[in-house]
């Protein structure tokens, strides 16, 4: 726990000790708010939900997470930091965790800041706040799905710009797999539909439409939690080489 | 203790550690030699738990790195290849990282750790400073505070010298030694001086295996000039002088270059009292006598070159 700890706040601090953290925070804001309003056509709308907002989360979250998340081993590895640090009186799981919670801290703050949108609806109209709220929730845990996704990556290699594209790829499929244009695209080539549900199932949108609309389910809950432990898994084995 | 048993590690068809083994007690400062890419720092990076070893065992003190890494860990401190450091860390963040994942300090016995390791390493001037303004040798200077800062029992180092100015060398090699005592010692150096002036053991390696283990003095003493005698005189009858040393039955081997008289002892004995003695009886102007140098370098060319 101390240790995860020290990890953690030198990660999450570190954010900080560099530009990159406040261009990161403005450009997701201004994409995410951006999007909502020129894309979504928020006011137009005239819909007092957050959905116009939560549905450009996942294309939002696959470039701009794996930019948050390239660093994350891979600059250890680069500069050599790594050698020092797993020769700490540390686990590599520990190890994995501090930076990966510091990570997915760092982007929760960000969402956060998007805070601004709900008050506005709520400011203008009256909204049902509990499905914003559970879209709030489902926008964290699949944040730190990409997440625990590009920390992975991050660890197969020392290159920054090979971990980014690796996890754009990773979690573009993962996107795809469950977004309608690409289901639909599926089933004008004959693929069987009990195949394209099942496929579907591991996307990230299966698994965050319904909590955008007030739906939280166990299952979606498990999708989540059991990806961000099995990427975190392979990432523990990628550092310690045993593969 | 420090222990490597049977150690190798393959990289793909590359043997880059070839069944070494070897114990650093209390007390040892043990040098690790051998030239580029003999395979010191893959030694170093297995003892200390950062590559599994392809086989054999590594221990700190009793404890296996790879069966209990926590207990192991704990007892040494670690200089790895170039120090890498934490680049926009300032010095006083990364002692203090370090200190908090080393150990539960309260905040006061922290403060007390860093300020004892920054005042020890002179880094008092540059402790709020970021490690990418730092020269080089400030930077190695942190590294080696980081590897202190707990006190630990065994301390390993890779090339904790590499870089630096003599003056910072000799430093370095001081705070070494003062540190020597209590503790097991291992550093690898491609630097002969280095391990003349600090350790008290010496360990050779090439391409992946322990050339010799032995003491500094017993290295020398593979040095065909091992305790050769040079004298200067100012007479010149040589070849009555050479006649004479000679016949002196501890000498093997008389070279003569000039005015300069090498005289090679049989056995590695040491002469030069014999020597002073013959010269002065015989009345020879004696204008210089002295050890002839011993290289190490030679000793340690000869050793790794075949
Ligand atoms: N990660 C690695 N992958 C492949 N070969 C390596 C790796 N690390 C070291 N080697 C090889 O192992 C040998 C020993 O390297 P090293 O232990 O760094 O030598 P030294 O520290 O004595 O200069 C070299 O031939 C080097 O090329
Ligand atoms: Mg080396």
């Amino acid at each position: 726990m101390r240790t995860i700890n020290a990890i953690f706040k030198r990660e999450f601090f570190g954010y900080f000790r560099s530009p990159v953290a406040y261009v990161f925070l403005i450009v997701f804001l201004i994409a995410s708010v951006g999007l909502t309003w020129f894309v979504g056509q928020f006011f137009s709308a005239n819909d007092a939900s957050l959905n116009r907002f939560f549905i450009f989360m996942p294309w939002v979250f696959l470039f701009l997470i794996p930019a948050v998340g390239m660093r994350l081993w891979a600059e250890e590895k680069r500069s050599g930091t790594w050698e020092l640090l797993l020769t700490l009186p540390v686990t590599t799981i520990e190890a994995v965790l501090g930076k990966f919670l510091a990570g997915w801290t760092f982007i929760t703050l960000a969402i956060l800041l998007t805070l601004t949108m709900p008050i506005t609806v709520g400011y203008l109209g009256n909204p049902d706040w509990g499905p914003i709220l559970s879209g709030y929730l489902g926008t964290i845990l699949m944040a730190g799905a990409f997440l625990s996704i590009c920390s992975l990556t991050s660890a197969l290699t020392k290159n920054q710009v090979i971990s980014f594209v690796l996890s754009v790829i990773i979690c573009l499929i993962l996107v795809f797999l469950g977004w309608s244009v690409f289901n639909n695209l599926l089933t004008s080539i004959n693929i069987p539909v009990w195949l394209i549900d099942a496929l579907s199932n591991f996307s990230f949108i299966t698994h965050f439409d319904p909590m955008t609309k007030g739906l939280i389910t166990i299952a979606d809950l498990i999708f989540y939690l059991s990806l961000i432990i099995f990427s975190l898994l392979l990432n523990v084995l990628a550092l310690e080489r045993s593969f | 203790m420090i222990e490597a048993e049977n150690l190798v590690k393959n990289f793909g068809s590359i043997c880059a550690v070839d069944n070494i083994s070897f114990q650093v007690k209390k007390g040892d400062i043990l040098g690790f030699l051998g030239p580029n890419g003999a395979g010191k720092s893959t030694t170093m990076k297995m003892l200390t738990g950062f590559l599994p070893p392809t086989s054999g065992t590594a221990r700190i003190g009793n404890n296996d790195i790879q069966k209990e890494p926590l207990a192991a860990k704990r007892l040494f401190g670690y200089l790895p290849e170039n120090g890498p450091l934490y680049q926009e860390m300032t010095v006083l963040e990364i002692l203090n990282f370090i200190a908090e994942m080393r150990d539960a300090y309260t905040t006061n016995k922290k403060n007390e750790v860093i300020e004892h390791v920054v005042e020890t390493c002179k880094l008092r001037d540059v402790r709020n400073q970021s490690i990418e303004t730092l020269s080089k040798g400030f930077r190695q200077r942190v590294s080696f505070a980081q590897a202190i800062l707990h006190d630990p029992p065994c301390l390993i180092m890779d090339e904790p010298t590499d870089g630096l100015d003599p003056n910072q060398k000799k430093q370095v090699r001081n705070l070494i030694a003062s540190m020597a005592e209590e503790k097991s010692i291992i550093l690898s150096t491609h630097i002969l001086e280095e391990v003349e002036s600090i350790c008290n053991r010496v360990i050779i390696i090439d391409k992946g295996k322990i050339l010799i283990d032995e003491k500094p003095e017993e290295m020398r003493q593979r040095h065909p000039h091992y305790n050769a005698v040079e004298i200067k005189l100012g007479n010149t009858k040589l070849a009555e002088i050479k006649e004479e040393i000679q016949s002196i039955p501890e000498v093997k081997e008389i070279q003569i270059n000039g005015d300069d008289i090498l005289i090679i002892p049989k056995g590695g004995k040491d002469i030069i009292n014999i020597i002073f003695d013959v010269t002065l009886k015989n009345n020879w102007s004696l204008a210089n006598i002295e050890k002839a140098p011993v290289l190490m370098d030679e000793i340690f060319g000869d050793l790794t070159q075949n």
